[in-house]
Formats: structure tokens, sequence, C-alpha cells
């Protein structure tokens, strides 16, 4: 299998130094999470217990996107909750009860902490064992938490994925385990090249419905499809899982990497692997080929978003002839992202957490050709005359494996294509109101401002 | 505990997030962990604004939480001073940190910053977004407007209220300051949006106060009052009759008499012409915040000869005044701010037309009723680009313009009445404006869940909008439709179908008739003609 495996740079970025930041972030919480897992899992509940807050950051984050039935809402504590907690438990057992007979379709339910939640020591894994036992076998609870003060946006994911694991039954078949939720189209190619490949039986984590739950043992492997899933990696360890390690599969060469590491696994034969790989790895060349033209030679400047950002860089700098000049990274796990590490190119600086304020001086200074940052910087910066690329896309993206890594390219090329097409609009983003607030009256009525 | 899926208004701190993101040379210190910077987004995407709102949150995480949060919160307002130099702070938690009482505005002041540091108390477990704007415009404006200032030679108005994110704040400023131009007044200071807190010193110079939205600055128009003896004006001038009386109200106080020129006005003649004649007696359903429900409810009846037949609105503080409106309407007052009360409320009411909020946007799609909007929660859409206030008389212009627009027009009407079973001009084909010969009204996601015992879980894929525009034979036991009948109600109209569907088992269940006939059917028409 060595003649597959991509050729490392002289030397990845493994080792150098990493910037650690601390201040303001501008990142979401976990609770975002459950704007996609509540999709993928379509069984399953989310029910926040949190704040009007919470609340309304779904809303926000779900509403820029879709409005759709959701599979998630949020118990809004009240004063009277803060007051007794045996209150509240009451309260959320109610809460649940209400939910649950007006959802019989629902198999599974996560009872997701939030920060005030947390500050106020409510035992949702308490509650969550005992509403486990009032309501079965028909409906699971489990608990993790989503709240900013412990996870950051896609940690979301790792945390309930992490409280699924204890519970997965044992088993001690020898299985591939994929984990990470993956759009379904996504994940179904990739079952697709793995069957192709020879490899299985293959189950994924999270299953789409709690009836395919997938078990775990000793003699299971699994390869994690998102690069955010720590937690989940240490609790499949605990349970006696064995993780195969490999570049994320983004992109043509990451998506090669990753299924050679499987294959490899599975002793697949190399003709195998060329016969089933080679048409989709050269489709991937071709699209990213035509998406990557405005992006050849061009910087790009990563602020902290949900993980993917040290993948995504490899794939720009080594795919799509980018130079990555800052990679920021909410937080850095360096086992699961070695083998990524070492294929991105020497030069950027790393960086993990985040002070915003010092992080856009840094931006502004190195005035990158692109810069991929949240939906909270990005209209700022491109008033500033910066291109951008709101990070989130990245996640609500098909953007895994062979067929979608010129959708990726193109996710980055977008921007810059767009910058090219429009003309004579370069003056700097008003929406401002210049009302004529001093003079006293008679003039002219204000009018709005023309850039 | 309140389960909640979607609200209509956000925590008080983003209410104070609208205030210091309107304004200029404030800087707000928010006390908060990690994920309440999604606020920055609705600003940043919903409003498209071109700068970050001016909010430095501490991002405080659990490992702090033992050990030093107080001296994170004092750092991050020092930093924020160092950096953005403001000329004024405010200084507030976020619902996890006023859990762990660190008391930001005694922090604050023990820094002492050469800058007024003003502190705001918002419960975040009791009160919601506008309490959180109100509270927060009123407390920049006791602090820094606290001195007397002489008042201005000319007659000049402050105009109050409008904020960031604010549902057509930014036009209707121009409007008002258009009116006033037209008297002779001139502003003085519009705030909190544009203004600094210096011009926030400066209100008092005005001669009264205009109070764009009540929502958001009455507790500082009352002070205002009562400190520099400026009157404000009650009535917002949404809608034709409302702007005379607003008008009318500015003379009053100004002892002004010019005129205004309604040359610009067109919604009376739009809607005295004969191709409004379809809009007679259309039942409308009225729900938003109060100010603009107030206003919509007497456009509705006086303006455009609609029928209105559901009032309410989601912020309690207004709720004895939405009640006596209500009243006057003959109508009991839906005060709520949970949304599926509002979409139960509206089904059995079926409207033809509902006047809401982007949430009854989504009600509407759901129930198969069009929808206008006329009230904030926002969303992007109500960021037009072009001109497009509510307020005055080119506001008046533009609510007729929406309002209608959802509707089926005119002879389109009567058409779909007389040949109904055309196999393009269908009644399920909708509006023919509307992009509309496509087989299902487009899909934009929008399913909220209902409450309804024995809800059937749902395709997510949210195809609903063919089943719940044909009208459902009655399943509650009382009154059963004959399929005959069944049959000719189909052939009514989508857009009346649910009036004539509700009268008509009024109608059988008033007369204790268990059995829906074509007769029956008929009958009910007859007795609901008018």
């Amino acid at each position: 299998m060595n003649d597959l495996a991509p050729l490392p740079p002289s030397s990845g970025c493994r080792d150098i130094p990493v910037l650690k930041e601390r201040g303001q972030h501008e990142v979401f919480c976990g609770l975002t999470g459950i704007i996609w897992l509540h999709r993928k899992m379509q069984d399953a509940f989310f029910l926040v217990v949190g704040s009007r807050t919470c609340a309304h950051l779904l809303q926000s984050a779900a509403g820029v996107m879709i409005f759709a039935e959701p599979r998630f809402g949020t118990a809004i504590l009240e004063e009277k909750d803060l007051a007794g907690l045996a209150d509240a438990n009451e309260e959320l057992d109610r809460e649940v009860a209400r939910l649950l007979s007006r959802r019989p379709d629902i198999r599974q339910l996560f009872l997701v902490g939030s920060c005030p939640s947390e500050v106020i020591k409510l035992d949702l894994h308490r509650a969550a064992e005992r509403l486990t036992r009032l309501h079965a076998p028909h409906v699971r609870v489990l608990n993790y938490s989503g709240s900013g003060i412990e996870t950051t946006f896609t940690q979301g994911e790792d945390a309930c994925l992490a409280a699924m694991v204890p519970v997965l039954p044992e088993t001690q078949a020898r299985e591939l385990l994929v984990v990470g939720a993956l759009p379904d189209v996504v994940e179904d190619q990739a079952l697709k090249l793995l069957a192709d490949l020879g490899v299985g039986p293959v189950r994924v984590l999270p299953a789409r419905r709690a009836d395919e739950t997938p078990g775990v043992g000793p003699n299971t492997v699994f390869a994690l499809a998102q690069p955010f899933l720590g937690d989940t990696y240490a609790a499949l360890t605990r349970r006696g899982a064995r993780h195969i390690a490999a570049p994320f599969p983004f992109g043509e060469e990451g998506t090669t990497a990753w299924l050679a590491a499987v294959a490899a696994e599975f002793g697949v034969p190399a003709e195998r692997f060329e016969a089933v790989t080679a048409a989709p790895r050269a489709r991937a060349r071709k699209a990213i080929e035509a998406q990557s033209r405005e992006l050849r030679g061009r910087s790009v400047f990563f602020f902290p978003d949900s993980q993917l950002e040290i993948p995504l860089a490899r794939f720009l700098a080594r795919e799509c002839g980018m130079e990555a000049i800052e990679v920021g990274t909410p937080f850095l796990h360096k086992t699961l992202l070695g083998p990524d590490l070492d294929l991105l190119p020497e030069g950027p600086v790393i960086s993990e957490g985040q002070h915003v304020d010092r992080q856009l001086d840094r931006a502004r200074a190195a005035r990158p050709d692109l810069t991929v940052c949240g939906l909270g910087l990005a209209n700022p910066l491109e008033a500033e005359g910066m291109a951008t690329k709101w990070a989130i896309e990245l996640v609500f993206t098909p953007v895994h494996f062979y067929e979608q890594a010129g959708d990726l390219a193109g996710l980055f090329s977008r921007p810059l294509r767009r910058r090219g097409l429009l003309h004579g609009l370069a003056a700097p983003a008003s929406i401002d109101l210049q009302v004529s607030s001093g003079g006293p009256g008679g003039e002219a009525p204000p009018v709005l401002r023309h850039p | 505990m309140k389960l909640t899926v979607w609200t209509y208004e956000g925590p008080p701190h983003v209410g104070a997030m609208r205030v210091a993101t309107g304004m200029t040379g404030l800087h707000y210190v928010l006390h908060a962990p990690q994920g309440d910077t999604y606020a920055d987004l609705l600003f940043t995407m919903i409003e498209r604004r071109n700068h970050r709102p001016p909010v430095t949150y501490t991002t405080f995480q659990a490992r702090d939480l033992g050990s030093d949060t107080a001296g994170l919160f004092k750092e991050a307002a020092q930093d924020a001073y160092d950096r953005f130099k403001p000329e004024a702070i405010i200084v507030g938690a976020s619902c996890t940190a006023e859990l762990i009482q660190d008391d930001p505005g005694g922090l604050a002041e023990t820094m002492g910053l050469p800058i007024p540091v003003i502190a705001l108390e918002l419960p975040s477990y009791s009160r919601k977004e506008n309490f959180g704007a109100d509270e927060t415009f009123f407390q920049i404006v006791r602090h820094l407007a606290a001195a007397p200032v002489e008042r201005t030679a000319q007659i000049t108005a402050n105009l109050l209220g409008p904020t960031g994110l604010g549902f057509r704040h930014r036009d209707d400023i121009v409007e008002i300051t258009r009116l006033l131009a037209d008297l002779g007044i001139g502003v003085n200071v519009v705030a909190p949006m544009g203004s600094s807190p210096s011009d926030i010193a400066r209100l008092p110079a005005a001669h009264f106060n205009v109070l764009m939205y009540p929502e958001t600055a009455e507790a500082a128009a009352r002070w205002l009052e009562k400190t520099h003896g400026q009157p404000w004006t009650k009535v917002v001038p949404i809608g034709v009759g409302a702007t005379h009386d607003f008008l009318a109200e500015v003379r009053a106080i100004t002892g002004l008499t010019g005129a205004t020129d309604t040359s610009r006005l067109r919604l009376p003649w739009y809607s005295r012409s004969v191709d409004s004649t379809y809009l007679t007696g259309k039942r409308v359903f009225v729900f938003g915040d109060a100010t603009h429900v107030k206003a919509a409810a007497r456009i509705a009846r006086e303006e455009m000869g609609f029928e209105v037949c559901g009032i309410g609105c989601y912020n309690r503080e207004f709720a004895r005044p939405i009640r006596a409106l209500a009243k006057d309407y003959g109508l009991e007052a839906l005060v709520t701010d949970d949304y599926l009360e509002v979409e139960a409320a509206i089904a059995e009411a079926a409207p033809e037309l509902i006047l809401g909020t982007q949430m009854e946007r989504h009600i509407g799609k759901r129930l198969g009723i069009p929808c206008a909007v006329i009230s904030a929660p926002v969303h992007v859409q109500d960021f037009p680009a072009r001109y497009s206030p509510q307020m005055g008389w080119e506001g008046a212009n533009v609510i007729f313009d929406t309002w209608v627009h959802p509707l089926v027009m005119g002879l389109e009407e009567h058409l779909l009445t007389m040949f109904r079973e055309d196999f393009e001009f269908h009644d399920g084909a909708g509006p023919s404006h509307h992009g509309g010969h496509a087989p299902k009204p487009a899909e934009e996601g929008g399913q909220p869940p209902i409450a309804a015992s024995g809800d059937s879980p749902r395709s997510i894929s949210g195809q609903k909008n063919e089943e719940v525009a044909v009208p459902v034979v009655q399943t509650d036991g009382s009154v059963v439709w004959l399929p005959d009948a069944e049959r000719e109600l189909r052939k009514i109209p989508f857009f009346v179908r649910g009036k004539a569907k509700r009268n008509t088992e009024k109608y059988a269940a008033e007369r204790g008739v268990a059995e829906i006939s074509v007769e029956t059917l008929y009958d009910a028409k007859a007795h609901y003609a008018r």
C-alpha cells in the first residue's frame, strides 16, 4: 500500500510551536451541532435545558440557513427553576413527558446541558437515567453538554457521540466503524467505496435511526470522518476499539490516504484499491483543477471555527496551490490531526484558541487573499476590502470524499470569482443612515448615504 | 421551565446589543461565555452590518468558574477601553454570568475608567429583548442626559426608539424627518440609532420627543418628560389616519400650523380605486409587536376595508392596551409568546390574510394562508435594499403594496371561482404572480411542529402544504361532512374555503345539525351573506 500513500512534504507542521491564544472567542458553542445532528438522527430529539439565549442561538443559527421542522427545542429555565433544583427536575420530567407524548416517533432523547444548567449544576446525567427508566423501552434518554463554557461549535457533536459510546451494545465482530455525522449522500458514497474495496462489515456512528445503532468491542476498528471527535475517540478506545490513524477525507489526496489506511487495515490488495479508486480520483483531480484556478498562488488565513481548519489548510495548500498564512483552530488534537499536520507544508502560524481582536490585527496586517471566518466577522472584513469565506458553510455542505472534492475547492474559489465578476462596486459597504443629528432643523431631509 | 422551539424575542442582553450597535462611540462589555457571540451575526448577517457590533465578550470557560471570572471581566473591560476608546461603556451580564453574580457594574466602577460607565441590570430569566433595549436606552439617557441644555432656537424634536436590527427603523427615520421638516421642525438627535454618547447629552435641547417605537424607548421618553419637561408624541405614525393624528399631535405640542405635503401619498386612492373592491371584508389576523399590531389593525379596518378577525401581540408589557384595542374590534386579544398558541388561533380563525411576523409567515405557509410581515422579529428579507419605510406617507404606500401582494387579485379571484377545475389555473396553483403554476407552493423549509394531540410523526421533507390547503373533514365528532357537501366545499376557491367551512360548521353546530349536506352549505352561505 505504501506506494499509494502521498509523500509528506520535506517538513510538515506536526512539531512546529503552536500559538496559544486566550481572549474573546468569536465562535459558536456546542449547542449549534444540534442543527445538523437532529437532521442526521431521524428519530432523535434534542432537548436543550437552558436559557432564552440558547433558544435564540439555535433559532438564529438555524434561521440563517434553514427553517425547517425541528426535532429540537429548549426547556427554558425560569426564575423559579433557579430557586429550587428539585422543582427543576420535576419540571423537566413533565416537559419530557409532554414532548414524548406529542412525538411518538422519537426513540432517542438527548438532554443537552447548557451554560446555565452547568453553572447551577443541574445533574442531567441522573435526569437522563431517571427518564430512561420512565420511558423504556421505547425511548432511551442520554445527556451531554453543549455548553459554551465547555464546548466550541463542533465539539457539541463530539460530546453527543461520546455520550452514546458507553451504551453501544458490546460486539465481538470484526467491523469497521466510520465515526462522525456525514451528510447522507456523502455517507452513501463512502460506504459504496468501502464495499467496492471489499471492506466490511461497515457501521456508522451516529446511525440514522436508533435500531441501526452499531455495536463496539475489542475487534472493532474505527476511522474518524471528522477531525473534532477527540472525546469520542477516547470513549471508543476505552471500549476496546482501535483507531485507524489517517489524514481526513477532504480532497483527492485526503480521501485516498484515508481509504488507503482503511484498506491496509483490511488487507485490500493494491490492484483492487487502484481499480476502485482510479476513476473517482481522476474525477476529483479534474474537478479540483477546474475549481482551483482562482486559488493557485493565493494566500489564505483561517480564523478558528470548526476544527476542520488543519485538514482544509492541508487540502488548499497541497491540492489547490494556496499558501496558508495562519491556521487558527479552536482546539488542536495532535494525535488525531498528526497525519494532516505532517502533510501541511511548513510556513503558516498554527494558532489554537482565540483572542479575536489580536487575530484581526494579524489578519489585517497580512492582507490574505482569502479569509475563512465566522458569520460575525465576514461582512465586516468584506467591508474592509478583504475577501472572506463563511466557515460555517464548510460544516453544512457535503465536502468529504472524492465526489465533493471539487465542491470543496469551489466553496473557497467562489468568493474570489465573485469579486472578479462584480465591477465598479468596490466602494466600502454602507448600511448606515447618516441622520443630520445636530443642526437645528429646517434643512433638507437626510438621505441614505451613497458611497 | 417552558419548552420553546422558536422565540419571538431574544434575551434582554440582545436588546442591549441592539441599542449599542445602533449607536456610535459606545462600547458594551458583556460578561458572557463563548457562544454568546452568536448574537453578532444577527447584525452582520441579517442586517448586513459592515462592522462588528461594539461588544466585547469576556468569554469565560468552565475552568475559570472556580477561579477569577471577576478578574477576567476587568481585563476585558480594560482591553476594550484601550482598544476602542469609546466615549462611554455599558456593562452587563448575559444569562450565565448573571448566575455567577460577579456584579459587572460594581467591578467596572472600581476600575476608574475616565469615561462614563453605565451598569445594566437585565434579568435574563424573567425579561426579554424589548425590555433589554428599553431599559438599556433608558439607563444611557439617564446617565448621559441628566444636565439641562438650552433649547434650540428653532423648534426641534428628538426621534426616540430606532435601534440596530429594528424592523424598517432605517427608513422610518427618514420618513419622520421629512414629515417634521414639512412643518418646519428640525431633528435634534435621533437615538439610539446613529447617536453617540455626546449626542445623548444634547437630547434635552429638543422641544419635544417623537417616540417612534414605544417598545424600545418609552422609559426614556417618560424620564425626559419628567426631568427636562419634554412632551412626547403618543401616536405612532403608521398608516394614513395615524400619520394625520400624529401631525395633529405635533401641531398641538408645538403650536405650529404648517401643512404637510401629501402629494406622495397614494394609499387612499389605491384603496378607493375599483381594482381594490375585492379587498372588501377580507378577514385578516393581526399579530406582532404591540405597536405595529395597533397600527396594522387600524389600517386594516379603516384604510383597506378588511375585517379584523384576530388581534394579538407577543410582548406582554403591552398586554393591557392590546386587550383594550381588541375589545374595540369585538375580539379577545391573544397575548402570548408561544407560537404554537398563535398557530392554533390562526387555524381556528381561518383568516384570508395574516399580518404577522416571520413566525406567522411560516404558520401561514403551513396552513396555506397568505401572510404579509408587519413587525419584528426580523429576517434578512426585512432589510430590503430599497427605501421601504412603514411610517408616514411613503410607509402607507409601502404597506398597501406589501399587504396586497400575497393575495389573489381582482378578476383572477373570479376566474378561479368560475373555472376551478382548470388543470393549470386551479386553486392549488396559488396566485399567478407568485411563480404560481407550480403544483405545490415552493418549499422554504418552514414546518414548525404543531401541538395538536395525536399529531402523527411528520415527514421531514415537509410536503404538507397540499394537505393543509384542502379542508379536512371534521373529525372532532360534532359535525360530519357528507361526501357531496365535501366535494362542493372543495369547489370553493382556497382563499375563502376556510371561511366557508368554518361558517358552515358553526351554522350546523348552532342548529344541532350533525351532518352537513350541500343544502346545509348553501343555507349557511345564505345565512352569512350580507
